[in-house]
């Protein structure tokens, strides 16, 4: 657990648990609001928003992708809206139609354009790459006292600390309007709060967070990590701010453990090659809502509670 | 072109005729099973499915390599994938009836972890097989390069069979999707009803695996149904019209794809569906934007200002106005009373 640790391990723990509770904070409220999927659906449009920023620019800037990215995500939120309108259709079915088309326009320019060449290309979105973000500059421990080398810590990690501040102060500032927003819409706008308002900040939180994270660490955590560790938390708990900072909890000992099961599990089994970080955190987190589903306190629907 | 044209025609070698054909079968299939879904409000429970495909085909090329064998035998790859879909399916069911958890919850977390493990599986067999590649990778965006003869059959036979199946269920499917109520008084099992086209759904899932991919092969599904509500009302044609856009989209896309060895089959399956799809949102007549909105222009004004002011002149004439004797709702105000009249009775109404 020396410098090797430092270098190779910590940095990558660390964007994991940054990128997963930034992902898992917003998802409580998505999942109350019974938007679970957005997150889902924004991972598969981030891709062709890349890509088209990418041939845009013909460079992979992070802030030109994320740009790409964001314009995609709201662009196909419009576009959902517009199906579901006009098509009336359910918005799972809506939902189903744009996220897919977008996320196939993107595969085709990423196949066509030659951009696949560096190193956009589908698998690398889908799997991220949390193994490859290292800290060179760190000797051991002692680095993480030393400026010069906290200086080469890997840029991403900055941007997902920034992304999970900004879902934190997000959270605790409109906590009551949010609440109201969540579970009593009518309530909330008889009283002059703008349900609306916030839900749209919601929506473009998760967003960013989405962007953040995928650009980092790959599709499938943002997607696990949106609905896997609030629905667990929900198992467990009536309490909305309990549940809250327990799928936050859950989502960092899921990342953490996840990527030392990844790492090192596959070691102490006598292989030789670790697994995907990323698949594994989600099974990780998929294992706690197992349990949960099992044993979780609250995990059957309440019956109506009895007139007094 | 002359290549698309060729494949288009079946006329691009013996293969590619089949993985033509195995599409536009498989596309009719899942045009049909989708409208099913779609219907009954589970339009991305598929989507679970589909990502609960990859450990399953993970898992087969393991068990297959274990045996001795080489790990690449379509069939034995599918029946993986088959497999731990069923066990999507059932943990979806899980989760939404046994828990409180919401259906759209389950799904993502479902589509999630299953992917997720299947991510692990395949870096373990990249590991086991440095080097060589398994060729797994087509399955996530699927490929119709280099397919094995055998394999183009499988495809076809699958698609065929779904075919077959939703021909024999078409009547319970259509009555099931449109209305419960009377489908339960007609005698016909709604449960049983439901399952078949989960069942149907996770079969053409499956089938569809190899060309169209498990990120994609829900789009399959859900857009023929989707689109073809712009153009009809009736169970039948809907199911029907459903069938034909799956088909035209699975056919057209394979044939482009054939035109060169870079070009993905599944993302263009989709964008000729969703080509299809926005065609009928913009032009179907009756239910599509521009129909909607040449009605709504129609409509808008309940009466137009020159309605108006006639109505008002009728009924403030005398008998012997030009405007008893000469109108017949056709001929213009103003060629039947002096300007200066319909100025003052324009003031009038305001």
């Amino acid at each position: 657990m020396g410098a090797e640790f430092v270098q190779l391990s910590l940095p990558p723990i660390m964007i994991g648990i940054c990128a997963a509770v930034a992902c898992a904070l917003p998802g409580n409220f998505l999942l109350l609001r019974r938007q679970a999927l957005l997150g889902d659906a924004v991972s598969h449009v981030v891709l062709p928003g890349m890509v088209v920023a990418f041939l845009l620019t013909g460079a992979l800037a992070p802030i030109a992708m994320m740009l790409g990215a964001l314009v995609a995500a709201l662009l196909a939120v419009v576009l959902i809206e517009a199906v579901r309108r006009w098509g009336n259709v359910e918005p799972g079915a809506a939902m189903g139609t744009v996220f897919t088309t977008l996320f196939a326009v993107g595969v085709l320019l990423l196949e066509t354009t030659g951009a696949s060449g560096v190193h956009l290309d589908v698998e690398h979105a889908l799997m991220g790459n949390l193994e490859s973000l290292i800290w060179f500059a760190a000797s051991d421990w002692g680095s993480l006292l030393d400026p010069a080398a906290l200086a080469g810590l890997p840029p991403e990690l900055g941007r997902l600390a920034l992304v999970l501040v900004a879902a934190v102060l997000y959270i605790a500032v409109l906590r009551r309007p949010l609440v109201a927003a969540t579970f009593d819409e009518g309530f909330a706008r008889a009283t002059g709060q703008r349900p609306a308002a916030v839900g749209l900040g919601l929506v473009a939180l998760a967003a960013a967070a989405a962007v953040t994270a995928f650009e980092a660490v790959g599709a499938i955590i943002v997607i696990a990590m949106f609905v896997v560790p609030p629905a667990t938390a929900r198992l467990l708990t009536d309490r909305l701010w309990t549940q809250v900072w327990l799928s936050a909890g859950l989502a960092a000992l899921s990342a953490a453990l996840g990527y030392i099961l990844a790492g090192y599990g596959p070691l102490w089994l006598g292989g030789e090659h670790s697994v995907s970080a990323a698949g594994m955190i989600a099974v990780v987190s998929g294992l706690g809502l197992a349990l949960a589903a099992r044993l979780g306190p609250r995990r059957h629907r309440r019956e109506a509670l009895p007139l007094p | 072109m002359m290549l698309f044209l060729e494949a288009l025609l079946l006329q691009a070698g013996r293969n590619a005729a089949l993985v033509s054909v195995g599409a536009a079968l498989l596309g009719l299939s899942a045009g049909a099973a989708g409208t099913f879904m779609v219907l009954r409000k589970r339009a991305l429970v598929a989507d679970a499915m589909a990502h609960a495909t990859l450990p399953g085909v993970a898992l087969a090329f393991l068990v297959m390599v274990a045996f001795g064998g080489e790990g690449r035998s379509l069939l034995g790859l599918l029946l993986g994938a088959a497999a731990t879909a069923a066990l999507g399916l059932w943990a979806v069911e899980c989760l939404t009836s046994r828990t409180r958890l919401p259906e759209d919850a389950s799904i993502g977390a479902v589509l999630s972890v299953t992917f997720g493990a299947g991510l692990v599986l395949l870096t373990v067999i990249q590991a086991m097989s440095a080097g060589q590649q398994a060729g797994l990778e087509g399955f996530l965006l699927g490929s119709t390069a280099g397919m094995l003869q055998a394999d183009a059959l499988t495809v076809a036979a699958g698609g065929a069979i779904a075919g077959l199946v939703i021909w024999a269920l078409r009547r319970p499917m259509a009555i099931v999707a449109f209305d419960e109520g009377y489908a339960a008084t007609a005698g016909i099992d709604v449960r049983r009803t439901d399952l078949a086209g989960m069942l149907l759904v996770l079969f053409v899932t499956v089938a569809g695996l190899r060309i169209v991919g498990l990120v994609l092969i829900v789009a399959l599904l859900i857009i023929p149904a989707v689109a073809a509500r712009f153009w009809t009302d009736r169970a039948g044609v809907l199911l029907a019209v459903a069938a034909g856009i799956g088909g035209v989209s699975g056919w057209v896309g394979t044939a482009l794809s054939a035109t060169a060895p870079s070009l993905p089959a599944g993302p263009l399956v989709v964008l000729v569906a969703a080509g299809i799809f926005a065609a009928s949102l913009l032009f179907a007549p009756g239910r599509g934007a521009v129909a909607r909105a040449r009605a709504a222009r129609r409509a808008a004004p309940i009466l137009s200002r020159e309605e108006s002011l006639r109505w008002i002149a009728l009924r403030h004439a005398d008998p012997s106005s030009p405007l008893i004797a000469q109108d017949d709702g056709r001929t213009p105000l103003s060629a039947l009373l002096p300007v200066e009249q319909i100025a003052g009775l324009d003031r009038r109404i305001g």
